[in-house]
């Protein structure tokens, strides 16, 4: 087990170091046409709003609606309308979602 | 073309200090959830040590977690290496964008582009497609720190917690993400573009292997390749 710990962990660094890698070595110095200057803009919302949902609402690849998804749309609603920071909401988040499986 | 070389230095440490504070919220909320990685971690049958170089080198919250997740099921390295890879996939098109934006050659160039990681990222983002580095550099820094720092209370702590579910841990995650994606949503376009990708992902979950319905939700950004008829 520890043996297959260690390689994970080399394995998860050089995929990681590649992965980050790969974009600035092959796009660096170059000009980004406007169009695709547009489509980046618009990737960041996109690759959020997916990690936020898949976060949420799924376990793995499975549907997943629990304590946690109660906990994460309390913490939204007190990030959308209140002015607390993003540390209270978490907190929040995290309380509500303890406090359901304390109950439950 | 280049400044006066003084200016430009202070112009540099002024964007790096800017992305520190910037940085500090999600600092704060990274070392929360690497505190739970650690906990998790240990869970899972890894040393202390090994909780703790794995996020030194790493440093990759959602890849870990999926590592984690696949080896405390019982999977192997390899699968585990294989969902690290797909969950930093979105590393990929954030490298492409930001690419144009980093100077020197291209080793250098890939050396910078480690200090990507989203919240980074996100906030480093001009809104034209151009990235200020000094900032991305000032935001990932505190955010290393708490990483790092979180991992060792949460691998250390581990043994007088015990269950960590019980906590409502997992609920920092999409919080996480919830934060940095407010802040990204600044018209209808991109709010449309949100609500397309989420969609996306949440369709995909059941019939894609985990880490996919991500990957393929960020296409959706494709949309900006549309001509438009006004001007932004």
């Amino acid at each position: 087990m520890t043996g297959t710990i260690w390689w994970s962990i080399v394995g998860c660094t050089v995929v990681t170091v590649l992965i980050k890698g790969f974009g600035p070595v092959v796009m660096g110095g170059r000009d980004l046409p406007p169009r695709l200057a547009r489509v980046i803009v618009l990737m960041a919302p996109a690759l959020l709003a997916a990690l936020v949902v898949t976060s949420a609402l799924a376990d793995g690849d499975r549907w997943h609606l629990g304590a946690d998804t109660v906990g994460v749309a309390v913490g939204g609603a007190v990030l959308v309308l209140t002015r607390a920071g993003l540390l209270s909401a978490v907190l929040v988040a995290t309380a509500v979602t303890a406090g359901l499986r304390l109950l439950g | 073309m280049l400044g006066d070389p003084a200016d430009e230095r202070r112009k540099r440490r002024g964007s790096f200090r800017d992305g520190v504070r910037a940085g500090l919220p999600y600092a704060a909320v990274g070392g929360l959830l690497s505190m739970s990685f650690g906990l998790l971690a240990r869970d899972a049958g890894f040393p202390v040590e090994a909780a703790i170089v794995m996020s030194g080198i790493v440093f990759a919250g959602s890849a870990q977690f999926a590592a984690v997740a696949i080896l405390a099921g019982g999977g192997s390295a390899g699968a585990a290496v294989a969902a690290a890879a797909l969950m930093n996939s979105r590393f990929l098109p954030m490298g492409v964008a930001l690419g144009p934006s980093l100077p020197g050659n291209a080793a250098w160039r890939a050396v910078q582009g480690q200090t990507v990681v989203d919240a980074s990222w996100a906030m480093a983002n001009r809104g034209d497609g151009t990235f200020d580095r000094w900032f991305l550099f000032g935001s990932t820094a505190p955010q290393y720190a708490t990483w790092v720092g979180g991992t060792v209370l949460g691998a250390l702590g581990g043994v007088l917690l015990g269950d960590t579910a019980r906590f409502g841990l997992d609920a920092i995650y999409p919080m996480f993400f919830l934060g940095l994606l407010l802040a990204e949503i600044k018209d209808r376009r991109s709010g449309a573009v949100a609500l397309a990708g989420g969609a996306v992902a949440l369709a995909l979950v059941e019939v894609t292997p985990a880490g996919v319905p991500v990957l393929v939700a960020s296409l959706v950004s494709l949309w900006g390749l549309r001509r438009r008829r006004e001007p932004a």
